[in-house]
């Protein structure tokens, strides 16, 4: 109970709201570098599985892309990018942390955009090639409207993931919510850490709930049924 | 990582194979203890789920917000409580594992066709009889297909216990990290990573003995 205290007056103390270690600072922090790396992984997934998806090529790695990627432990990422990037000269804390995140990013993106696009039915893309809509012109105005529910839901996946995971960048001595856990297990400072864990933790599930209600807005009527693959 | 030192030192390697072999095992054991574990609370919650449908909806919120909570994070919080030990480590490895073997217990048994279900009870079958030797032998390949995803992330996860004084090659990670050691934190991450691919593998190869009907030519 004394914890909870402990973790109260540490919200409460005024200290906490000034300088580079302030909750405001880190919670930005936390937040453009997961938002970054989510926008990363759209520009690059994004494109790769609708027109997986629209050809219907290449569905086996379209496919086990996710699986991979869940296969992939957040931590074993970051040790892969931490090498890279201090040989390309970019040092610590924000781009090893990024280069960590985007791998987390793709997979789920790609894949439901891939299936998103497979799950339309051919019928209506019959209909528009026959009324003369071009392929580009299916993509867009077809598949893409008819898909976005599902795309939804790789993001709002790859979103979770990556906050979650953004957490680690402490570890190479990255800003972010997770310093106050790295820095309160090393100090064993457990109000602090106690802190950083409760702000991460709503994080996650504030953009778990906020990708639903937009997903639910993007739905349109017919699709209800469509189930998602992550 | 200094310069001049190459990105993988296999000298070190060779003479850290006994730790590498420590590891390995203390990695297998926190993955083992978890997924069964995992395993035995996820049949419980999904039998009364079964029994009872309007449990659904609170068992799926709980293990669902479980499992959004970022591993690190679960781990800090329960700290204060149970400390720097493995059942720390333990309880947020189960919990991540009930949302999907859950999902993939009871929707295994919902996918039984309805008129083998009805054919094995006009033949007599008791409701014990029907779930043992008819529900679970059908609906194992899709349970198995969730021990299988439960396994690799908790693979994954283990490697982030490291921080808790746990980790099996997560600890080889970390203590790269810490000390700029590229060859170990890769060597840490090569490892966790072919760990996850051969369980999986495994696990491949019990289903197919475990379902030889899915096979036949």
């Amino acid at each position: 109970m004394s914890l909870l205290v402990d973790v109260l007056r540490w919200f409460a103390d005024p200290a906490h709201y000034q300088g580079s270690d302030a909750v405001q600072t880190r919670v930005i922090e936390h937040l453009s570098l997961s938002g970054l790396a989510v926008l990363v992984g759209l520009a690059v997934a994004l494109p790769i599985g609708l027109g997986l998806g629209h050809t219907g090529r290449l569905a086996f790695i379209a496919l086990n892309v996710a699986n991979v990627g869940r296969a992939l432990p957040s931590l074993a990422l970051l040790a892969f990018a931490l090498p890279l990037a201090i040989s390309l000269g970019l040092g610590l804390g924000f781009w090893p942390t990024l280069f960590a995140l985007v791998p987390l990013a793709i997979p789920p993106i790609l894949t439901n955009a891939y299936v998103a696009v497979r799950n339309v039915d051919r019928d209506v893309i019959e209909a528009a090639r026959g009324m003369g809509l071009s392929e580009p012109g299916i993509l867009t105005r077809i598949e893409l409207p008819l898909a976005l529910p599902l795309i939804v839901v790789g993001a709002r996946t790859a979103t979770v993931n990556v906050i979650a995971t953004a957490t680690l960048g402490a570890l190479v001595a990255g800003g972010g919510l997770g310093r106050y856990i790295v820095d309160g297990l090393a100090l064993q400072e457990y109000d602090r850490l106690f802190a950083g864990a409760l702000l991460v933790a709503v994080l996650a599930i504030a953009a778990e709930v906020g990708f639903g209600m937009f997903g639910h807005e993007a739905v349109p009527a017919g699709l209800r049924e469509a189930r998602p693959v992550l | 990582m200094s310069a001049g030192e190459p990105l993988i030192r296999w000298d070190w390697i060779a003479g850290h194979l006994d730790e590498f072999a420590q590891r390995l095992f203390e990695h297998v054991e926190l993955t083992v203890i978890a997924v069964g574990l995992g395993f035995i609370v996820a049949s419980a919650l999904s039998l009364f789920i079964l029994r009872l449908p309007r449990a659904e909806g609170p068992v799926t919120w709980v293990t669902g917000t479980l499992y959004t909570v970022p591993s690190l994070a679960l781990f800090a919080l329960l700290i204060p409580y149970t400390g720097l030990s493995i059942l720390t480590a333990e309880i947020g490895l189960v919990s991540y594992t009930l949302l999907i073997l859950i999902r993939n217990i009871v929707g295994g048994i919902r996918g039984v066709p309805a008129d083998v279900r009805e054919a094995a009870i006009g033949m007599g079958y008791t409701p014990r009889e029907l779930l043992w030797r008819i529900e679970l032998p059908l609906a194992s390949a899709v349970i198995i297909a969730g021990v299988r995803v439960a396994t690799i992330s908790t693979i994954g996860l283990v490697t982030v216990t490291a921080l808790i004084g746990q980790g099996g090659f997560g600890f080889l990670i970390l203590i790269g990290i810490q000390r700029f050691f590229s060859t170990e934190l890769i060597a840490g991450a090569v490892l966790s990573v072919a760990l996850a691919i051969s369980a999986d593998g495994l696990l491949v190869l019990a289903q197919r003995r475990l379902t030889p009907w899915m096979h036949a030519a």
